[in-house]
């Protein structure tokens, strides 16, 4: 009885969060990983593009909250996040027009296109902050749980409860959907598998006459897709920061080289690779152990590996490891 | 050699880039339906001209005809419109694609049905039919030669260029290879090739260019060129 009631509280507070916050994480090093296949650099604006989708998801969402549209239980964002969509697909297309274009062209090493994606970050963080603000922005509405701590506990009879939000079950579906959707296209379909022989052998793909501009042009909005996608449903699971989301920067590039650059699968397993790091080395477990061990071993401290405040030195230990053993990643992706 | 050749790469020269000239004056053609062959020792620019032929190299004299009309100014893309299709030396195919998958890609220009190409290139390559679902890079050397050869026929092509097909690859599956380039040849396909191994590719060749440095050194055909005994004594190892 004990062991199940430890088992409750680690689903709780552990494997329940970490599945939606991995969820979030592999969407957004989906996106980066896409990038650097096919673009052949690594998007240091990959927040700073989700957290643009996702301030125009908000803004639509409160237009629709005022004109009283609503599609309650679920948030008001689902849909809003076409137009997120939308928004986001047009500047990063523009972006790419008016930054990345020209060094692609110049045929510029890599290092020169982070450079101007840490340019571009600054912008669109400027961007971001002056539409919307710095601060903190809630725009989850509907219900909040599937199902309440204390139904829980009623419906079982036992002492601890498991809650499910509403985010979280959204979370999860949303990122099935997705996911599914980005590998048939990838396996699938004419254009997809172009991308990926693009992303394969640059060379022979022109030779086989693929259109490089228009691979890129595609794989930037795909990108869009995802970021908005990740962002919106991070900012529904927890709240909007434009901050916050420069700072997942370095949970999903580490996902992403977890799994192995270049590679979808591998940043899927890398997203949720790091989000249970991160949420297992930063979980208090006391009271776990407390359930686990005769009451007189019951321990009098939090049992905390790391305080929640260093939670991205997780990330930042598991990408050093990562590059310092195996460079390619879980999955064999590119080095560089 | 008749008046017109199919495709004439006509007294080429430049190089790389700002680099210096690695061709001169340099004449490279073949005929319809025959194979020709280019051959001479390293760094005779043999590679360079089958790339100056296909556009990938700045040339500042000379032209490139395909079925009389000039095609000089071309990129490489829309060459391979023009029915050129071109099988580079290394990193010829998409490793991580499947065969099938490497095909479709080879035929990505095309917009009418595939299927039948694809069934003649697995006629060609029955090993390719087998392995169809496995990436391409699992495949061992000869086989991926196959693939490299069988994207390339995919745009149904009029010339096939193929850079060195048979390096690294052992004896036995080179003859096998020659003799897959035949079979391509008798169905009307001009073929031009770079080879390394240089007796037996005169020997199934109608046509043969010895450069060196750049330059023609010597032209006949392949069968001649075997029998000159100043090319077998410095090109053929006596």
């Amino acid at each position: 009885m004990d062991a199940l009631h430890a088992l409750i509280v680690l689903a709780n507070f552990v494997i329940v969060p970490a599945i939606a916050y991995g969820s979030q994480l592999a969407l957004g090093a989906l996106g980066i990983t896409l990038i650097v296949g096919v673009l052949r650099f690594s998007n240091f604006a990959h927040g700073e593009t989700m957290a643009f989708g996702t301030m125009v998801v908000i803004l639509v969402t409160w237009w629709f909250q005022s004109i009283g549209l609503s599609i309650h239980p679920l948030p008001t964002a689902l849909i809003a996040l076409p137009f997120g969509i939308l928004g986001c697909i047009a500047i990063v297309l523009l972006t790419d027009k008016f930054v990345y274009k020209f060094y692609r062209k110049t045929k510029s090493s890599p290092v020169v296109l982070v450079m101007a994606s840490l340019g571009v970050t600054f912008i669109m963080n400027g961007v971001i902050r002056f539409v919307i603000g710095p601060g903190d922005q809630r725009f989850a509405d509907g219900q909040r749980f599937i199902m309440k701590a204390r139904e829980f506990k009623e419906m079982t009879g036992l002492k601890e409860g498991l809650a499910i939000k509403v985010t979280q079950s959204i979370t999860l579906v949303t990122a099935i959907i997705i996911v599914a959707a980005l590998f048939w296209f990838l396996n699938r379909t004419r254009t997809g598998k172009s991308m990926r022989a693009f992303s394969d052998n640059e060379d022979l793909a022109l030779l086989s006459g693929i259109n490089p501009e228009r691979v890129v042009t595609i794989t930037w909005i795909i990108v869009a897709i995802l970021a908005t996608v990740a962002g919106t449903l991070y900012g529904l699971d927890k709240t909007f920061k434009p901050f916050t989301y420069f700072q997942l920067l370095l949970p999903m590039f580490a996902a992403a080289v977890v799994g192995g650059l270049g590679n979808p699968v591998g940043a899927i397993v890398g997203g949720f690779v790091i989000a249970f790091s991160e949420i297992l080395i930063t979980y208090a477990y006391k009271k776990v152990f407390t359930y686990l061990l005769p009451s007189d071993f019951a321990p009098n401290t939090l049992i905390q590996l790391l305080s929640t405040d260093y939670k991205f030195a997780v990330s930042f230990a598991i990408l050093v490891l990562v590059l310092l053993f195996r460079p390619t990643g879980l999955f064999k992706g590119q080095s560089t | 050699m008749n008046e017109n050749p199919f495709l004439i790469g006509d007294s080429m020269t430049g190089g790389y880039g700002k680099g210096a000239d690695i061709l001169h004056n340099c004449t490279v053609a073949v005929n319809k339906g025959e194979i020709a062959v280019i051959v001479g020792p390293n760094g005779a620019g043999k590679s360079t001209a089958m790339k100056a032929i296909f556009g990938m190299l700045d040339m500042h004299t000379g032209s490139v005809q395909i079925d009389g009309e000039d095609i000089t100014n071309l990129s490489p893309q829309d060459r391979v419109a023009k029915g050129m299709a071109f099988v580079p030396q290394n990193q010829n195919i998409f490793t991580s694609l499947s065969v099938e998958e490497n095909l479709e890609m080879g035929a990505f220009l095309r917009n009418d049905d595939i299927s039948q190409t694809m069934a003649q290139v697995f006629d060609l390559f029955p090993i390719l039919k087998e392995k169809r679902k496995q990436a391409a890079g699992e495949l061992s050397g000869g086989q991926r030669q196959q693939v490299a050869v069988g994207r390339a026929l995919m745009t149904e092509p009029k010339v096939l260029m193929l850079d060195e097909p048979t390096a690294g690859v052992s004896p036995i599956v080179m003859d096998e290879l020659f003799d897959r380039i035949i079979e391509v040849a008798r169905t009307g396909i001009s073929i031009l090739m770079v080879e390394q191994n240089a007796r037996q590719a005169l020997s199934i060749a109608d046509k043969g260019y010895v450069l060196v440095q750049g330059e023609n050194r010597f032209t006949d055909t392949g069968t001649n060129l075997l029998a000159d005994p100043e090319v077998r004594k410095s090109f053929l190892g006596g």
